[in-house]
């Protein structure tokens, strides 16, 4: 055992100038991810900003209990599952056609420029990306008025974007446009590596091009894509911020409410009386992604034969 | 993406009539997809070069109307924007060198297997991707340390994202041979001499991916300074473009010119699109020329090294 030691200690200080490059990314790991993480401990506490984090009174689980009984809880919880899943079941499969389409393009330039197109949008930042929304759907200024008149003469058409009942359309189809195009490189990616040998085999057994994308496209996308929907499950829970943020207002709160922004709300605009309570709720969500992300490792490794798991 | 020819051999066996109905409907449906994509920005291009009257009464579709700069002109004489946009540049261009400084030095013990604490660290980093404090906790840490309303805030916090870490480490393990490790340190190369003279050249590749990232990145964020900076003449372009576009407020004392006060609201209109377009025409212009390297990142990440 002792020498197990020393012989560790003697690698450390052959390799010391390794540790010297460690330092600077592990000292911002350890203060802005791992103190926080001690700081998270408020969850338990009543926070109170003279006491601070180490001397605030335990309270045990009441900020948990008070947000699990609160109204908040089932739409903020229910908001944000609503959103992920839907995002998912409209973009994973669009995004798999959308790349064997692609690949069936021969003409080389063509080809390039359907990439160069539609990967553009996913550089537009989300602010910009919810201006264009809220500019272009404006039933006064924007296109979506403009048509409406075209049609209807005068007149303004129903407001969208100030509409419960839209948000999550919008909120998942102006997704799909932003980074449909970009999630097609992986799958293309895949394409490319098809065996031409199969194509021609296929070819001389008489099989058309549609048969032969059903036969020896598709199949080659399919460990991909189990991966792709395995990762995306992990994230369920952690829908961005910032787009639905950025997208509410006072109309389609009831729709647009998700935990990241309620934490926020709660948090950030009542001083510090509320700072117990917003990181009980980020808290409980971390927890929750926590264990979904370890869960999907494990199967990605799996199912990518020990390729793709992050461990 | 060398092979793009569908798999169809050269010379080989025609296009049966099946095959050609195939291929002219995929290139219909992606033309529809084009136009779609295209289309809203476009528009937004159009609209930021038309007269405000133009645009408030949705008079563009396609090609400006009135064709005029007053958008462009209010911009630039707008108070905010310019000092926002100086801002922007400095976060971008500044943390994007620490970002990828940090990152490459982090990835470099963690690619060398004869790296004692190589399986504690690699757990101490990936911890980070699986668990968060959360916002209220990072908050907290950030007003201790009094980085709340300096250009730290926008800096440090999340100056190294441990994914491009993993990305930087997976290229070094696997494109980098192992032998050029042994020799060079045979001819008594230190470790940090090796990271200096050899490592870094061959690795310029993956830096050049992760650079772009970053930059991205630093350009379009706003969350870090929504929370943490409160002086107007911190504020990068995202949080004054996030004032105008989405809150929707447009001072008009902020417009120096006062003639301009005439047009109010389709001026304000015309201000938004052409403010989108000076604040995303950066990026897009140099993007078709750095596509391979992003097309690069994704394939990369991809791969467990």
């Amino acid at each position: 055992m002792r020498g197990r030691f020393i012989t560790f200690g003697r690698k450390c200080r052959e390799r010391w100038q390794l540790f010297l490059f460690l330092i600077p990314a592990a000292a911002v790991v350890l203060i802005f991810n791992y103190w926080p993480m001690l700081g998270a401990q408020i969850a338990f506490r009543d926070y109170q900003p003279r006491a601070g984090i180490w001397n605030s009174p335990w309270v045990g689980f009441k900020h948990f209990i008070k947000f699990f009984h609160s109204y908040q809880f089932e739409r903020v919880l229910g908001n944000t599952l609503i959103l992920s899943f839907y995002s998912l079941a409209a973009s994973f499969p669009l995004s798999i056609l959308m790349a064997l389409a692609i690949n069936l393009v021969r003409r080389t330039g063509f080809k390039k420029f359907v990439q160069t197109v539609s990967y553009m949008p996913y550089f537009i930042s989300v602010v910009v990306l919810v201006g264009i929304l809220n500019q272009v759907l404006s039933p006064v200024v924007g296109i979506y008025g403009g048509v409406y008149r075209l049609f209807c003469g005068s007149g303004y058409p129903p407001d969208i974007l100030a509409n419960a009942g839209t948000f999550r359309h919008l909120y998942v189809w102006s997704g799909i446009w932003q980074s449909l195009g970009w999630n097609t490189i992986i799958y293309l990616a895949a394409l490319s590596s098809v065996d031409l040998e199969l194509h021609e085999a296929a070819q001389l057994d008489g099989a058309n091009r549609l048969k032969r994308v059903v036969y020896i496209d598709l199949p080659i996308l399919l460990p991909t894509a189990a991966i792709m929907l395995i990762l995306s499950v992990g994230s369920l829970m952690s829908v961005g911020f910032d787009k639905a943020y950025l997208m509410q207002n006072n109309a389609n709160l009831s729709a647009s409410e998700i935990i990241s922004t309620y934490i926020y709300k709660t948090g950030m605009n009542n001083g510090t009386a509320q700072f117990s309570y917003a990181t009980a709720i980020g808290l409980f969500n971390s927890a929750v992604n926590c264990c979904m992300l370890l869960v999907v490792n494990k199967l990605a490794d799996k199912v990518g034969d020990g390729g793709y798991g992050l461990f | 993406m060398s092979r793009n020819k569908g798999g169809r051999p050269a010379g080989a066996i025609r296009d049966s009539r099946e095959d050609k109905i195939l291929y002219t409907a995929v290139t219909a449906v992606l033309i529809v997809f084009l136009l779609l994509v295209a289309y809203p920005l476009i528009y937004v291009v159009s609209s930021s070069f038309s007269s405000g009257t133009a645009v408030s009464t949705g008079q563009v579709f396609l090609w400006p109307v009135d064709f005029s700069l007053e958008g462009y002109k209010t911009v630039f004489a707008h108070k905010l924007i310019g000092a926002a946009y100086r801002n922007t540049l400095f976060y971008t261009s500044a943390g994007t060198a620490i970002n990828v400084t940090i990152t490459v030095m982090c990835a470099y013990p963690l690619a060398r297997n004869d790296f004692p604490m190589r399986k504690f660290f690699s757990v101490f980093f990936l911890v980070v991707m699986f668990f968060s404090g959360g916002m209220i906790p990072t908050y907290m840490v950030v007003s201790n340390l009094k980085l709340t309303n300096t250009i730290w805030a926008m800096l440090l916090p999340g100056a190294i994202s441990v994914y491009n870490m993993i990305l930087v480490r997976t290229f070094l393990k696997n494109s980098i041979p192992q032998a050029l490790l042994e020799v060079s340190q045979i001819d008594g190369c230190s470790d940090a001499k090796y990271f200096f003279h050899i490592l870094l050249p061959l690795s310029k590749p993956v830096i050049a991916v992760i650079t772009l990232y970053y930059a991205v990145g630093h350009w379009n964020a706003y969350f870090n300074a929504m929370m943490y900076l409160s002086d107007q003449e911190l504020y990068p372009l995202q949080l004054i473009l996030r004032q105008i576009l989405v809150a929707n407020q447009v001072n008009l004392n902020e417009m120096v010119d006062v003639e301009a006060l005439v047009a109010k609201q389709g001026l304000a209109d015309v201000l938004k699109y052409a403010l989108i377009v000076v604040s995303t025409a950066p990026i897009l212009c140099v993007y078709p020329f750095l596509q391979r390297f992003f097309m690069k990142g994704v394939m990369l990440g991809s791969v467990k090294g």
